[in-house]
């Protein structure tokens, strides 16, 4: 339990320190929010959908937590030659502990990530329709993080070189953004795509966020949060599965 | 000499695919000793390094630590050694003293215990001035000394040094061994060390033990090695008894990754 612990505090201590690196993590969510928020805002708003701003922001904050997720793993690939990670795979602690430790660090970084914007879309005009709805929301939130943390500890642990860095980029995390439905609505898509949407996990973080926050939602709270556990209980078997496997 | 085996490795064979990285190797280690591993890069030290501290399972063969299988007693035998890789693993965000107090967590080290060590080593390795300074902002130096007080701060039985003065000036690299060799007093502890510098292994190993290709060529003291091969440097005897100095391998993975770690460094 110490173990997990001070693992956790590790990340949590990290990400505290590394001013710059917040600041440069806003860019991306902050472009998104920017021009596509207001670029495609009155599109979107007269083909009789309502505000774009409001429709999009529970998409930019899964997209932040996302990618912060996401990076915490591949960074690991780096730290397992020169970091800390080979420290704590030669340490009498079993493996699942750091697993644990490290993924709920990552996780917990990505949501304090994804509150930042929270607070940033609060600014550009997002009104939530209900402030009591908020800490479910977060919750959400919490679930999305855990499962692309412990997906991207599964990712570090399996690859051998930083060249599958840009593999992952491009092959998941993008997919993964732009198939979850947290730029368009997921009503009247194109079969095949409908599909796909369907399968990325993302899709029900954003609808179930989209539907405690502004109270529009496809699948409806109840399902999303079901299949958000489920995926959830699933990718953290497979990261410390793949985690336990690692040689260095 | 009736000396105690604190390691023992017996006929043991790592392949990687088709290559074989270490070759059917034998060899002990006494209680108390420096030992030194001396080859040219690629000769299969950090293979032997990794399968003795549970990173890697041998393919055939047997390791055994303080009396312990290194492969089924993973845990038993991880609490008994120290260890400082090739390439660094501190957490160079955090200050001295942090990276210290995790290790001391994840070793189990009782609070006040922990507190104790850590102050007696960092004033060893004389970086008590410096406890609550981000290690990032370290030299090479002073980051491999606090990787040795890292990986003393449990007490263990042996401590492996994988090319601990890779990358040093000649006045860092006369100060790491100074410490090494004071170890044996203040700690007591087995010290096994690998090095691709012969004058370095000359000087500090009680033993040492000749890799090339993955095989042990030859084994025992500075003095004894010369002896057998009829030389009168250690450079000599190595060249007698692998026929070469030098040998150039194909990069891996590994090797890559630290090119672009060299050049972010700078």
């Amino acid at each position: 339990m110490a173990v997990v612990f001070v693992l956790w505090l590790r990340e949590l201590k990290k990400y505290l320190r590394s001013r710059v690196q917040i600041v440069a993590s806003l860019g991306t969510p902050l472009m998104y929010l920017g021009v596509l928020g207001f670029g495609l805002g009155p599109v979107f708003q007269r083909a009789g959908e309502g505000s774009y701003l409001q429709f999009m922001a529970p998409g930019v904050i899964g997209m932040t937590v996302l990618f912060t997720a996401m990076f915490s793993g591949i960074a690991m690939l780096w730290d397992r030659q020169f970091g800390f990670l080979k420290e704590t795979l030669v340490a009498p602690v079993p493996r699942l502990a750091i697993m644990i430790g490290r993924t709920l660090g990552g996780a917990t970084v990505a949501v304090l990530q994804g509150t930042l914007i929270f607070g940033v879309t609060l600014i550009a005009g997002f009104r939530p329709v209900s402030l009591l709805a908020v800490p479910l929301a977060f919750l959400v939130i919490a679930l999305i993080a855990v499962i692309f943390s412990a997906l991207a500890t599964a990712i570090g642990s399996s690859l051998k070189e930083m060249q599958g860095f840009q593999m992952v980029m491009n092959f998941l995390v993008l997919p993964t953004f732009f198939l979850s439905g947290a730029i368009y609505p997921l009503e009247g898509l194109p079969r095949v795509l409908g599909a796909l949407t369907r399968i990325d996990p993302l899709t029900y973080g954003v609808d179930g966020v989209r539907g405690l926050l502004i109270g529009r939602t496809h699948f409806g709270v109840a399902l999303d949060v079901a299949v958000l556990l489920g995926v959830g209980v699933l990718f953290v078997l497979f990261g410390a599965w793949r985690f336990s496997k690692i040689e260095a | 000499m009736g000396d105690q085996s604190i390691i023992r490795v017996q006929h043991v064979v790592k392949t990687f695919g088709k290559v074989t990285a270490v070759n059917d190797v034998s060899f002990d280690l006494r209680a108390g000793e420096i030992f030194a591993f001396l080859g040219p890069n690629g000769a299969g030290k950090t293979t032997t390094i990794k399968m003795l501290t549970t990173l890697l399972h041998p393919t055939s063969g047997a390791l055994e630590l303080d009396g312990l299988d290194v492969t089924t007693h993973q845990t038993e035998v991880r609490k008994r050694f120290g260890v400082v890789f090739q390439d660094p693993s501190l957490d160079s965000e955090l200050t001295a003293w942090e990276n210290m107090d995790i290790h001391g967590v994840l070793y189990h080290v009782p609070r006040h215990v922990r507190r104790a060590r850590c102050e007696v080593l960092l004033r060893m390795f004389e970086l008590w001035d410096r406890r609550d300074d981000l290690v990032k902002t370290f030299s090479g130096g002073m980051k491999r000394r606090l990787e040795i007080a890292r990986g003393l701060l449990h007490t263990p039985k042996v401590l492996f040094l994988d090319e601990p003065t890779l990358g040093l000036d000649p006045q860092s690299r006369n100060q790491m061994w100074t410490h090494v060799r004071n170890l044996r007093g203040s700690e007591g502890v087995t010290v096994f060390l690998t090095t691709h510098y012969m004058d370095e292994a000359d000087r500090v190993a009680d033993r040492i033990a000749v890799i090339d290709h993955g095989r042990i060529v030859a084994t025992g003291s500075s003095a004894e090695l010369k002896q057998q091969t009829g030389t009168d440097s250690l450079e000599a005897a190595f060249l007698a008894l692998t026929g070469t100095t030098i040998r150039d391998e194909s990069a891996t993975a590994a090797d890559q990754m630290r090119q672009v770690a060299r050049v972010w460094r700078r």
